[in-house]
């Protein structure tokens, strides 16, 4: 009705506090820095002592667990980067550019938000991070739809985003970003490593039933192992999805035992796996025999927290995962030794991955010489490093995926401590998982925005 | 200033215009004056001021309000997404849509009161939500939220202009509206939005819906026809939502369905409570003190905390630093909490009872003091 007048109001309003911002002299820092982005890049650091991170993790919610688990991690890398502490890693990766003493001379400092588990939520916190406390990076998460989330808006903002845990394929895949990495390993990855273990342990002829997360995540999880099997000689009696959160999941694991299917694939996570996993086994799924073949449980992503979670119920089940603290490579210990020495436990994988984007991003920025992001961004892709907890590990410039090992975990029958929960079944040559980054298509976008 | 000239909607107006242009300046000292905050101030305040129609006018407890927030969001960045990057589109569709929606729930939730009725719009908030997550997928790209992409036909755009590299931003005819030009185009709307209100309470149609409010029965018994005036109400508030809804794609091309969730819901009807049901200016200041929280003190850590209480002896800054720390960063949930039953206890009436109470004890303090000058007591 007055398109016209909005417009011309809202420029006037914006010229008038123009006008009014220019006039007042007191006005905080990060207005007048504002001004200056304009020329070079966003949160340019010019002159300043130090530089910010901003650590964007759920301290609220379903995967708070993680989150306070990744924070604890993010401090450690701080810590290590300004050369405070025993170094942990930074004795081990190869190369190395950083010297301990900050980022470019400059010290690391940083700040913190709540992503709540909610995209929403997420990108809200990131926002107030780079727009009022001027952070050159965004890192974190433990969930793919808010990985994605907050990959798109670093994109439009022009500030690097290194996501925590997110295992769905979509965040390198049809939803990668030129600005968004990722080190975690993806479910189509885990499908491809977990493949040839269940052919040694369970045949060519099986029947799966597929239990499904309902969303993204437990979508392209069912489908890459669904495919797996498939070319195995599986057959795939049903593929059922399960609201996220049900709690109660008799419902939906009644009606395996009667399915003919000797093998039970559940793509959950967090909570829901750990209800799933124990109900099923309540149900006596584990001990029961069809044909004359033992049934089989397969959980594709495990984690160790989930695992304390799930108890006893844990023990036998076969599945993959990212990294495991019991791992013996050089730069594995010396992370768990200084992660032990500051907090008192083990790591868990989440932990891992978001300490290594840290300290990768940051030598990203020392190789470069410079914060500008199309620079570092450069320096990250096709990037060949080791040391870090996986062997020898690249970040692949068509997709900004890292291709490292990966690990086949089975519980642990006879745990030495209540961390030691998982056996690493095989560690699964990265050379074995590595893919074709057009079968997911998607685009990249540009360098400079 | 004298009472009577806040009587005047004009001044009212004036001044709460003045106020919203001028928020990256009073705001800065307190760190919310960034663009990303202000806009939600702004938004949020839109959707707050619509609920506050239907709750505060009416005393209908609409517990699914998110419904018609996360239906603005769809439209809108399926607009961005089919026809446009110009946001008046999206805003126009957004609200028609939030309205379509509100007539359907608001049809059949009306046919009940009280509980009832607040049970009802829960379930159909419940109900899109689940829906959007899953079954919509095709519709709502689900978990991971309706996001632009490069391949989008943008049929209008592909008129005039020539697709850039990068993902196109939402403009108004060429100004982008992220950062503070967002924050202006959200705070033009939110002035609309509150002269819209301001008229409808000052209106026959607000005094009637106030009666529902205070005796739905005894109107009825004059002849009125409750239901249409509650029908347009909802409608009405279901459409403050929906341009919400917009203003959060047009400043942020993105929809989630957590947008719908309960809690989403639930948030509003907290902002209207904690600031003041039914009166003009509370629900914005609900809404101001929960996005504050939301925003600021869940980002506190405890470093930050040792900067600000720097001050103080080391012992008692550890001390201090200690027992704050679980207010703030994960806690921030707690401090709202705890401020929320304070408010519900002592200040029924929300942050403007409390306002109303400090203004009316001052002006006491001052009749007093003038009395006493002017020994002569005089009373009025």
């Amino acid at each position: 009705m007055s398109d016209k007048k909005v417009s011309e109001l809202s420029r006037r309003g914006f010229i008038k506090v123009g006008a009014g911002a220019l006039a007042a002299a007191s006005m905080p820092m990060f207005f007048i820095k504002d001004a200056w982005v304009a020329k070079d890049f966003r949160n340019n650091p010019k002159g300043a002592a130090s530089v910010k991170f901003g650590f964007n993790v759920p301290q609220t919610g379903a995967y708070a667990d993680e989150g306070a688990d990744e924070l604890r991690a993010y401090k450690l890398a701080v810590k290590h980067i300004n050369g405070d502490g025993d170094g942990g890693m930074m004795n081990t990766m190869k190369p190395l550019s950083l010297k301990g003493n900050g980022i470019l001379g400059k010290k690391l400092e940083y700040v913190t938000g709540d992503t709540q588990t909610k995209s929403d939520a997420a990108r809200g916190s990131a926002k107030r991070m780079i727009e009022k406390d001027g952070v050159l990076m965004v890192t974190g998460g433990s969930s793919s739809g808010v990985a994605i989330a907050v990959q798109g808006l670093c994109q439009e903002m022009g500030i690097i985003f290194m996501a925590g845990l997110t295992h769905s394929n979509d965040t390198t895949g049809k939803d990668k970003r030129r600005y968004g990495f990722r080190h975690f390993f993806n479910a189509y990855m885990s499908g491809a490593a977990l493949g040839p273990v269940l052919k040694k342990e369970m045949g060519t002829n099986r029947k799966a039933y597929h239990l499904t997360a309902d969303y993204t995540w437990g979508w392209t999880q069912e489908e890459s192992i669904k495919n797996t099997t498939e070319a195995l000689g599986w057959t795939t009696v049903e593929t059922v999805r399960t609201p996220v959160g049900a709690g109660d999941f008799s419902q939906y694991i009644t009606p395996v035992l009667n399915s003919g299917a000797d093998v039970l694939i559940l793509n959950h996570y967090g909570k829901d796996m750990i209800n799933s996993l124990t109900q099923a086994i309540q149900f006596g799924l584990k001990d029961k025999m069809v044909d004359g073949i033992q049934f089989e449980i397969v959980v594709p992503l495990f984690s160790r927290l989930m695992a304390q979670g799930a108890g006893d119920a844990i023990k036998g089940i076969l599945g993959t995962t990212n990294w495991n603290w019991s791992l013996q490579d050089e730069g594995s210990k010396a992370f768990v030794k200084s992660f032990g020495q500051e907090y008192g436990f083990p790591p868990s994988m989440a932990a891992h991955t978001c300490y290594v984007q840290a300290l990768l991003y940051a030598d990203a920025c020392e190789r470069a010489g410079s914060f500008y992001p199309p620079e570092v961004i450069k320096q990250l892709e096709d990037y060949d490093f080791d040391g870090m907890g996986n062997g020898p590990t690249l970040y692949r410039g068509a997709d900004h995926q890292c291709f490292k090992d990966v690990l086949v975990v089975r519980g642990n029958a006879n745990p030495s401590s209540q961390f030691d929960l998982l056996k690493v079944e095989q560690v699964v040559p990265s050379a074995q998982v590595t893919y074709d980054p057009k079968i997911f298509g998607g685009e990249l976008g540009p360098y400079e925005v | 200033m004298s009472k009577t000239l806040l009587r005047n909607d004009w001044v009212v107006m004036a001044l709460f215009t003045a106020a919203v242009l001028s928020m990256p300046l009073w705001l800065a000292p307190i760190g919310a004056g960034y663009p990303d905050l202000l806009q939600k101030f702004a938004i949020f305040g839109l959707f707050a001021i619509g609920y506050n129609i239907l709750f505060g006018l009416t005393g209908y407890l609409s517990f699914g309000h998110a419904v018609f927030l996360g239906v603005g969001s769809y439209t809108a960045v399926w607009s961005f997404k089919l026809l446009t990057m110009n946001v008046l589109p999206a805003v126009l569709f957004s609200v028609l849509m939030g309205g379509l929606f509100a007539v359907i729930i608001g049809y059949l939730s009306l046919r009940r009161s009280g509980i009832y009725f607040s049970i009802l719009t829960l379930a159909f908030a419940q109900m899109s939500y689940n829906m959007a997550y899953s079954v919509l997928t095709p519709i709502t790209n689900g978990e991971t939220g309706l996001q632009l992409a490069k391949s989008d036909p943008r049929v209008i755009d592909a008129l005039f202009i020539e697709a850039g590299e990068g993902l196109p931003s939402t403009d108004l005819f060429g100004m982008q509206m992220s950062g503070y030009p967002g924050f202006y185009f959200c705070a033009v709307l939110l002035i609309i939005g509150f002269f819209i209100s301001l008229r409808i309470f000052r209106s026959p149609f607000g005094l009637k819906l106030l009666a529902i409010k205070s005796n739905q029965t005894r109107m009825l018994y004059t002849g009125f026809n409750t239901r249409p005036y509650l029908l347009t109400a909802f409608v009405i508030s279901g459409m403050y939502a929906g341009l919400a809804g917009a203003l959060m794609a047009v400043t942020d091309p993105l929809a989630g369905a957590e947008r719908m969730q309960w809690t989403a819901s639930g948030e509003v009807v907290l902002m209207t409570i904690l600031g003041g049901v039914g009166t003009l200016i509370g629900p914005l200041l609900g809404v101001g003190v929960i996005k504050y929280f939301e925003n600021i003190f869940s980002a506190l850590n405890v470093d930050t905390l040792h900067q600000i209480f720097s001050f103080l002896p080391d012992w008692l800054e550890n001390v201090v630093v200690w027992i704050s720390s679980h207010f703030v960063g994960e806690g921030w949930h707690l401090t709202l909490g705890l401020l929320f039953m304070v408010i519900v206890i002592f200040l029924p009436g929300g942050l403007m009872e409390g306002f109303q109470r400090i203004g009316s004890a001052l002006r006491n303090l001052f009749k007093r003091s003038e009395a006493v000058a002017a020994q002569p007591s005089e009373k009025e």
